[in-house]
């Protein structure tokens, strides 16, 4: 359909932080970059444990339909997550799964694994940042908003005290992307 | 870029209408998907000298809202399902004795507890006809974050000028979508507050309007303007009558304030229907798909358009009628098993075919279901419309629901 229109499903299980990784990729490309955003999301009524997904359309133009249907990346930390949507994602489009939680998945050049949850916890002591660690790797893998955006954008909604912690996370994501 | 851009969440974005349009009391009791509106008016309304409440229950919450609006201070609550049934006995009050407040429903999957985290537009009926009696109402229909900003300051701005509860109808996907929203340009927006009476108070009568507007100017509560209020049939002097002429007299206005004014209230967006062959008729979160289906369809040669209604009720006939005489089919693509349907069909006057489609997964319809439904009709058209095989609103490639 638009050919600007660049789709992200993020998805796992709630406490990752997906809700949270949409919300700042949506503001980095709205409010630093001054595209059309959207975020949405599906839960389940358990606030721990239950699938997760959040998702993210970005576009140069208005956006009609908010909702992903094929994305052009998808992020998946659990194996559950990965064996559901893998399937959705559109021709040429990047999956990104973590590693840790993440034990099989079919043989495509399309598919990165990093140890997004491992490599949080190695860079700053705490694997709840895994879902920054996360918006980095897309960020690096997709361009779809600059570096500095994505920082600006990471600042503006991580709790204070914390700011050092998720731009160390984010930094990891970057590397771990130019590392692979 | 600049200061008043900002990702908003729906539910948000009703909250901050809210206080923009000037709401300075809310009385409710969180559910979802609606609690972010009572979240955040929790703490927002104290910061600019209103009240905020949570009540016992929702019954509870409608009747204060009635009262603080009495008193003179625009009033709201939100809700979603369950709530909105029981707020129903309360908002025939508020219909009868004109009280002029805000009730925003959050469509979750019913009926009963039913899906309270999934979107649906189950209660499009209810919105109309959920209290008894023959009552005077306005209902609005947001798709989008900047339509929960906007279309709250509207709905108070109805209620203000008709003094008529009206309900702002939303759903799970568009209460918590979060959506780029450029604030700064809705700054302008124009507010309207009710008419007060311009005579003493002992000459005031307080359900007298004048022919032109039907609408009686408001005094408010402890202002000096000492006044009767009741859920019985009143006259003018607000105490109750059982003489017919005036029983009839005040029904008859009711019903005229709403009907004579409908060029002003009701209001839609119409996409590509200059040369549609095919209407789609869709609103909320599934107008959002069905714009996008009906560009496919431009795409693929079929003249596809779209009637997205803001105002759902009062309907808009006229221009549903008008349209009618135009395109060979009308589709109705709803998050329910038929309900507006109904209204597009009696409008129509037979002039076009309407066929429904019905989805009740509690997703969002995909562009692709309404895509395969245009594709579907505009065969059956192209093919001689012949009534045994008359598309339904079950027929066709309606993609599986996703689990």
């Amino acid at each position: 359909m638009t050919n600007d229109r660049y789709e992200i499903r993020l998805s796992g299980s709630g406490g990752q932080g997906l809700i949270l990784a949409g919300i700042i990729l949506a503001e980095a490309a709205a409010i630093y970059e001054g595209k059309e955003a959207v975020q949405t999301q599906s839960y389940g009524p358990e606030s721990r444990g239950g699938a997760s997904k959040s998702e993210v359309v970005i576009s140069g133009s208005e956006i009609d339909y908010p909702k992903v249907t094929s994305p052009d990346l998808l992020l998946a930390m659990t194996q559950e997550s990965c064996t559901k949507y893998l399937g959705d994602l559109k021709e040429g489009g990047i999956a990104i799964l973590d590693s840790f939680f993440v034990e099989k998945w079919p043989d495509n050049a399309n598919v990165i694994a990093l140890p997004l949850t491992t490599i949080a916890k190695e860079v700053t002591g705490k694997t709840i940042v895994a879902n920054i660690v996360a918006v980095g790797a897309i960020v690096a893998l997709s361009g779809i908003v600059s570096k500095e955006s994505i920082e600006k954008a990471v600042l503006a909604r991580v709790p204070k005290g914390t700011e050092e912690m998720n731009l160390k996370a984010l930094q990891a994501g970057f590397e771990a992307v130019a590392n692979h | 870029m600049s200061g008043n851009i900002k990702l908003m969440q729906g539910n948000e974005a009703c909250a901050e209408g809210a206080i923009k349009a000037g709401c300075r009391f809310f009385a409710g009791y969180p559910i979802t998907p609606s609690s972010e509106v009572a979240e955040i008016l929790a703490r927002r309304l104290p910061q600019v000298g209103g009240k905020f409440i949570q009540m016992e229950d929702e019954i509870a919450s409608m009747a204060a809202v009635c009262g603080a609006s009495l008193a003179g201070v625009k009033s709201m609550t939100a809700t979603s399902g369950p709530g909105f049934s029981l707020k129903q006995e309360n908002l025939g009050y508020a219909s009868f004795t004109e009280i002029p407040c805000v009730v925003v429903n959050v469509m979750r999957g019913g009926p009963s507890t039913g899906s309270p985290t999934s979107p649906a537009q189950g209660d499009v009926m209810q919105a109309r006809w959920g209290t008894h009696g023959d009552h005077p109402i306005i209902v609005l229909s947001c798709s989008s974050v900047k339509d929960m900003y906007e279309l709250t300051i509207r709905s108070f701005n109805l209620s203000e000028r008709f003094r008529v509860p009206v309900i702002l109808l939303s759903d799970e996907i568009v209460a918590h979508m979060r959506e780029r929203v450029d604030v700064g340009a809705l700054e302008s927006l124009e507010i309207f507050n009710r008419v007060k009476p311009a005579c003493p108070p002992e000459e005031y009568q307080p359900y007298e309007a004048s022919p032109e507007t039907d609408v009686p100017p408001m005094a408010n509560f402890g202002e000096g303007y000492r006044y009767h209020i009741t859920g019985l049939t009143h006259d003018e002097s607000g105490f109750t009558t059982q003489k017919p002429h005036k029983v009839a007299e005040l029904h008859e206005r009711l019903h005229r304030k709403i009907e004579n004014h409908k060029d002003e209230i009701i209001e839609t967006r119409n996409y590509y229907l200059d040369d549609a062959q095919i209407a789609v008729f869709a609103y909320g979160s599934t107008a959002r798909s069905a714009l996008r289906a009906v560009r496919e369809a431009r795409n693929r040669g079929i003249k596809a358009g779209l009637i997205q209604p803001v105002t759902i009720w009062p309907f808009p006939d006229d221009l549903v009628h008008q349209v009618a005489s135009q395109v060979d089919a009308f589709i109705v693509p709803e998050m329910n098993l038929g309900m507006m349907v109904r209204e597009v069909e009696r409008a129509a006057h037979g002039q076009a075919e309407v066929i429904g489609q019905s989805l009740v997964t509690w997703e969002l319809f995909t562009p692709a279901q309404v895509l395969s439904k245009i594709e579907e009709v505009f065969n059956w058209i192209t093919s001689g419309s012949t009534s045994d095989s008359k598309p339904s609103r079950t027929s066709g490639a309606l993609a599986a629901a996703t689990e």
